[in-house]
């Protein structure tokens, strides 16, 4: 009796402590997306250094290829820039920027100035692929693959921990 | 403190930077429909407030986004469900029931529930049990007698 009188506030503590414990370690900034392993949203925007041509998802279709929100105005961006530009020296995977509500003058200038990593840029002047992509905390990253699914989103600058052990290693998997 | 304030201004000002004004819809039942909507649906970047009470960049373009849609003659259920596909249920300050939202809906009152059920154990085991012996009145009162008093104790015992 004795037992269950103090045993049973005992385990629901126990288990309180538990839900906490776990809660404490996520990020409440991380909200699952609901795009994993759905194809891309289509679009068609203009490029970012060549307002003539445009690009579309579809045009990376057989590559694993990663697309990297971004702007000039974001401060975060710069953070894990020198990550990207690494990866493209060491030609890893293919990144596509996404320039995100950005001016186009500003955009081409942050890239002279930090280095360009990307393939290429699309200009998204109104923020509307990136509300289809469910953008809401630039930078984000989306690993995409053959077949045009999104396979993983990286919600804020890329840390060279989400590199080494989720992205690259997804991308060796995804290129099997 | 006032750094506190300051930094908290600050904080508030960053998204309003370089801010487009927002252009109401001239059909008042348009803004009437996106206030409904707009209260509950949540804003991601700044994630306890509303879409309709939010300053941040994308509640604007978002709020834009769903005036265009009633605008087009979308329902509530379709433009709910646009802004699912792209945020996921946590978008919604009223998560549909599902497998994965069955414990956030359901935990509360199971745990009401299981309150209820320990009152009502415990009251039934209290009333059930035989009145706990109370000493006897007078043997008390010459114990707190011999305590305040030793010397006139009735019985004193001798230590």
């Amino acid at each position: 009796m004795k037992a269950l009188k103090y045993g049973i506030p005992l385990v629901l503590f126990a288990a309180l402590v538990a839900f906490f414990a776990v809660g404490l370690t996520r990020d409440p900034r991380e909200v699952p997306s609901p795009f994993i392993g759905k194809p891309a949203p289509q679009f068609k925007l203009t490029e970012l250094g060549a307002p003539d041509r445009t690009f579309g998802p579809e045009d990376m279709r057989g590559k694993v290829w990663l697309l990297n929100v971004w702007a000039s105005w974001c401060v975060s961006c710069r953070v894990e820039h020198p990550i990207l530009v690494d990866m493209s020296k060491k030609e890893l995977v293919p990144i596509v920027g996404l320039d995100y509500k950005d001016k186009r003058a500003d955009g081409l200038q942050w890239l002279a100035k930090h280095g360009d990593p990307y393939r290429l840029s699309a200009y998204d002047d109104e923020g509307k692929v990136g509300i289809d992509f469910g953008v809401y905390g630039v930078p984000e990253t989306f690993v995409i693959d053959k077949q045009g699914v999104i396979r993983y989103k990286q919600i804020g600058p890329i840390t060279k921990e989400a590199l080494d052990k989720t992205i690259l290693p997804l991308v060796r998997k995804l290129n099997g | 403190m006032r750094a506190l304030v300051a930094a908290l201004l600050l904080a508030l000002c960053g998204p309003a930077f370089g801010q487009a004004d927002e252009v109401a819809h001239p059909d008042p039942k348009v803004e009437a429909r996106l206030k409904d909507l707009g209260e509950e649906l949540r804003c991601l970047v700044c994630q306890n407030q509303t879409i309709a009470d939010s300053a941040a960049p994308l509640a604007l373009d978002l709020r834009n986004q769903i005036r265009t849609q009633i605008a087009q003659g979308r329902t509530d259920d379709e433009i709910r469900a646009y802004m699912v596909d792209r945020y996921g249920d946590f978008v919604l300050y009223k998560p549909p029931f599902k497998a994965a939202t069955a414990l956030l809906w359901v935990g509360p009152f199971a745990l009401l529930a299981l309150g209820i059920g320990v009152l009502v154990a415990v009251l039934r085991r209290r009333k059930a049990a035989p009145e706990a012996a109370a000493p006897d009145a007078g043997a008390r009162r010459a114990e707190v007698a011999a305590l305040l008093e030793p010397d006139r104790a009735p019985q004193g015992k001798d230590r």
